[in-house]
């Protein structure tokens, strides 16, 4: 029978020959992720009654919600996260600075083409970037698999999103991510496994590829998927820890949903405030004035989005906050060689330690009651970076670049056709 | 628990977020899982909470359970004695909420399209079936493994079974 990726994925897992959408099975996960909600699962752990886990291989540990430590109590829960890691003999644990666990995953080699991994995160399925099947789970289900080394999944339908020619110059992975939520709906992708497919996506490099997947999260899906290519391949020569096989999908295979996209089509698009599927193209938010601007997270925190804003700033004064958090320690050492984080200081800009930083709200430049952030995040839900009272806006990064500039929420190429030093 | 729920249907439609399942503003206020029972439903169907039976089942359209993964959404059905959810598709957090609290939630379109408020039904979990006088529907049956997880009581109770710890 014709299966689709998660089909085919999820009968190997399993051990048989085919697996039908609406099946369970129980399997094995390659790597369960936890991050600094680790001490509190090992919490939920105790409560099942056996002191080891079932395989300290499996776990990959981050400290990077809250990191470093911004309070006595969030240092106290690293502290136990060490011991946690320490006591059950955990190889790969990362510790504050090496950056967001999403990514520090795919950097590790541990994110594999045909791998399973489950994740006590939401954003678990960025990791499908590689072609890797990634799903977040609660607390609770992640203790269990702590102990037993199992899990049961439920076979998702399949949401085929089909990107038919290139994107534009100037319009990013971020654009198209936020125009498809915008069309389905923040449950257009519920419980379904999200394949992307096309030039459009398969045209893209993988900096750009992870924001899809990335960002599938908030349509609600159980994971996302890019079919992995030879860029991918080659990103994992020296990487990869272990050999692995790469799943993909049956031609014939049988999706609950297909989307096209034209990608010419796709132009600079925000989210408005307070959901992420309140969609509107760049050139109805103009002029919005705010307070800050937010570089960074897992969905634009690397390297080249940084390489981004530097091109845009370059020769310019920041005229608000710009706060730039690199994803990993990795990317932040590529953009300091590459000269970016000079030239974005230069201009103003103001760089934190890796890790997720005000993404959620807990420190590193979170905004006042009736201040408005434009961000390069994948949510912009009420309180989400600490006060109700504010608003966010989300935008590629060359879009944060430039209305971090401006002072208001702009188009890159009012910035760029700006004299330098004006 | 039993394999087969008996029961009345509460029948409502798409979409239903946890917000209205369980009110966001109880979330750290209402910490007795008991008493979240009081509140369930509270902002989709008032007179819910005060006339649910045990063994009623909750029968809705689309995405049931989206929103906030909040597990008190879980619970506060599970402590009215709620005994299954059949819905035409279940948030995916809160199906997988519902059967670590042990709370069967079945998707069966035909089911979720034919059956009215206040339809007897019996649902048995084994067989994947659940009758009713406008007939009788099927769903894809739980693997014994799901199935051991809500006879279990839950998933913790059920692991601790599973590696011979008690139970």
């Amino acid at each position: 029978m014709k299966m689709t990726f998660a089909e085919k994925l999820l009968a190997r897992k399993a051990g048989r020959p085919s697996a039908v959408a609406g099946e369970i099975v129980e399997i094995r996960p390659d790597v369960a992720l936890t991050h600094d909600n680790t001490a509190a699962i090992y919490q939920t752990f105790k409560k099942i009654g056996v002191s080891r886990v079932f395989d300290p291989g499996m776990h990959a540990v981050t400290l990077d919600h809250a990191a470093p430590a911004p309070t006595t109590e969030h240092a106290q829960n690293h502290k136990e996260v060490r011991a946690f890691v320490q006591e059950q003999g955990i190889r790969d644990f990362f510790e504050v600075g090496r950056g967001i666990c999403h990514q520090v995953l795919v950097e590790e080699g541990l994110s594999l083409p045909g791998e399973f991994m489950v994740g006590a995160d939401s954003h678990t399925p960025h990791a499908g970037l590689m072609g890797c099947f990634a799903v977040g789970v609660g607390r609770t289900e992640m203790a269990a698999v702590w102990a037993t080394g199992q899990i049961w999944i439920r076979v998702p339908e399949s949401l085929r999103i089909t990107v038919n020619g290139r994107l534009q110059p100037g319009v990013t992975a971020k654009d198209l991510a936020l125009r498809v939520i915008g069309e389905l709906g923040a449950d257009g992708g519920d419980y379904m496994s999200v394949e992307w497919h096309g030039e459009g996506v398969l045209g893209l490099p993988l900096h750009e590829r992870a924001v899809l997947p990335n960002m599938m999260a908030e349509m609600g899906c159980k994971n996302s998927y890019i079919p992995p290519d030879d860029t991918v391949f080659k990103y994992l020569e020296g990487r990869a820890r272990r050999a692995y096989e790469p799943v993909h999908p049956d031609p014939g295979a049988r999706y609950a949903v297909s989307h096209d996209v034209d990608a010419v089509s796709v132009e600079p698009m925000v989210a408005k405030p307070h959901t992420v599927d309140n969609v509107v193209p760049l050139s109805e938010v103009e002029g919005t004035k705010i307070d800050q601007a937010f570089l960074g997270t897992c969905t634009n925190g690397r390297s080249e989005d940084i390489a981004i804003a530097a091109e845009v700033v370059r020769g310019h004064r920041v005229a608000v906050r710009f706060i730039v958090i690199p994803a990993s320690s990795e990317e932040y050492l590529k953009a300091l060689r590459a000269g970016h984080v000079l030239a974005l200081i230069e201009a103003g800009a103001i760089f934190e330690s890796p890790g997720c930083g005000p993404c959620m709200g807990n420190h590193l430049g979170v905004p006042a009651p009736g201040e408005v952030t434009i961000s390069s995040a994948n949510r912009n839900f009420r309180g989400r970076m600490g006060t109700r009272e504010s608003d966010i806006y989300l935008a590629s990064p060359a879009v944060v670049a430039a209305s971090a500039v401006a002072g208001r929420i702009v188009h890159p190429r009012e910035i760029l056709a700006r004299a330098k030093g004006a | 628990m039993d394999t087969v729920i008996r029961g009345r249907v509460w029948k409502y439609g798409d979409n239903v977020n946890t917000d209205v399942i369980f009110p966001g503003k109880y979330t750290y206020t209402v910490r007795d899982r008991a008493d979240m029972g009081q509140h369930a439903l509270e902002d989709l169907d008032p007179s819910f909470a005060a006339e649910v039976r045990p063994g009623d089942v909750i029968v809705a359209g689309r995405n049931w359970g989206c929103g906030s993964s909040r597990e008190q959404a879980v619970v506060c059905l599970k402590m009215k004695g709620v005994g299954a959810i059949v819905a035409k598709s279940v948030s995916r957090i809160y199906y997988r909420n519902c059967i670590n609290e042990a709370l069967p939630a079945l998707t069966s379109a035909d089911a979720a399209e034919a059956l009215q408020r206040g339809d007897e039904v019996e649902i048995d979990l084994a067989r994947g079936e659940i009758r009713s006088a406008r007939g009788v529907f099927t769903f894809p049956p739980l693997p014994e493994a799901v199935l051991g997880i809500v006879e279990a009581g839950g998933l913790i109770e059920f692991t601790r079974r599973r590696l011979g710890l008690g139970g």
